[in-house]
């Protein structure tokens, strides 16, 4: 065989390893998180996690969100447009995973709104007012406090409640939940327990209606 | 002739072994950050920083063979096995990983994989730098004989 020939058939049995391994490992990984789904409900959700949408929903879609995340904020429309062209079909479920530096404050104001009945509102008002407390340069996690009224909320309360020990300890839980599923970026997206095969919002979609195909 | 032709063949296949550890060391750090989705913690960029061109240089010694491929690849697998060789210490604690850098973002002795208690990422990159000197030390005598 001539060298030329040797270098060409290594480098093409290298990157087939590489393409095979991938493929495997992915098939595996979505396996085992199927596997999950069903006989560890609680790391997807847990009696705390917020939801919406119709509890007799079969179509649960899992987000790990951090409230400080430009991308979660941009996800989120598309989230609820997917909800309102599926009526009833779907159910989100949100779980935290507050990577940015210091974003469980956001995440504390989140949990005490909820506290007022107030959960969803203020979460559009975050992710609305996101650009003016959340830049990268220069975050300015008080900023958000002017904003909060227009949620409706009660904000002596909201910084009573805040500081409660239990909403910390239930950011705890989500991040080592967050731990056990892999998650490391958000937002990171579950439908019924499968993981998106690559990022984006069209591979949500076809994950979400693959599954309603499976389910209706 | 002959004989010089099998010295130059086994000096040949000596850059081609390197390449061949330079090229499976790079597409599996891609496949534990791109596939698996390990984040590399800083020291383990700091190494592929010397490891990815290492798997083009090597190439590009091979055709047609360039015995001053060795003096262009030696400093980039020698710094490589120095970084390699600092993370395995802090990895193991001889080094308390307080004084070292990468606090921000992943722990650099974060374990994502433990074979046998000893083959940790670290370590396949400290085996494949070791074993890619070596070679090019042999080829770099055998050169200058």
């Amino acid at each position: 065989m001539k060298k030329q020939h040797i270098v060409l058939l290594s480098g093409i049995l290298l990157i087939l390893a590489f393409v095979i391994g991938g493929y495997f490992y992915k098939n595996q990984q979505s396996k085992k998180l199927g596997f999950m789904a069903k006989e560890n409900v609680s790391t997807f959700i847990r009696e705390h996690s917020s939801t919406l949408g119709n509890d007799d929903a079969k179509v649960y879609i899992v987000e790990f969100m951090d409230p400080a995340c430009e991308t979660c904020s941009a996800f989120y429309p598309y989230v609820k447009n997917l909800m309102a062209a599926n009526p009833g079909k779907i159910k989100l479920i949100i779980r935290y995973a507050p990577f940015h530096e210091g974003s469980d404050y956001f995440v504390k104001i989140l949990e005490a709104a909820k506290r007022q009945g107030k959960y969803w509102e203020t979460l559009t008002v975050m992710f609305q007012s996101q650009s003016y407390w959340a830049s990268h340069h220069n975050p300015q996690p008080e900023l958000i406090w002017q904003f909060l009224p227009n949620a409706g909320l009660n904000l002596d309360k909201i910084a009573n409640d805040m500081n409660d020990p239990e909403i910390a300890k239930l950011i705890e839980q989500d991040l080592a939940d967050a731990k056990t599923l892999n998650v490391r970026k958000t937002p990171e997206f579950f439908v019924n327990g499968n993981p998106l095969p690559s990022f984006g919002y069209d591979q949500l979609k076809a994950l979400v209606e693959a599954e309603i195909q499976a389910n209706y | 002739m002959p004989r010089s032709d099998q010295k130059s063949n086994s000096n040949w296949n000596i850059v081609f072994l390197c390449w061949l550890i330079a090229s499976i060391s790079t597409l599996g750090s891609l496949f534990f950050s791109a596939i698996m989705q390990f984040a590399p913690c800083v020291l383990c960029w700091y190494q592929r920083i010397f490891m990815f061109p290492l798997a083009i240089i090597l190439l590009v010694g091979l055709f047609p063979f360039d015995k001053s491929v060795v003096k262009y690849a030696l400093p980039l697998a020698l710094a490589g096995w120095f970084i390699a060789f600092y993370h395995n210490l802090l990895y193991a604690g001889i080094i308390p990983e307080s004084i070292q850098p990468c606090s921000q973002g992943v722990s650099c002795t974060e374990d994502y994989i433990n074979l046998f208690g000893i083959f940790t990422i670290p370590m396949l990159s400290l085996i494949s730098f070791s074993t890619i000197v070596a070679l090019l030390f042999i080829l770099k005598r055998r050169l200058s004989k």
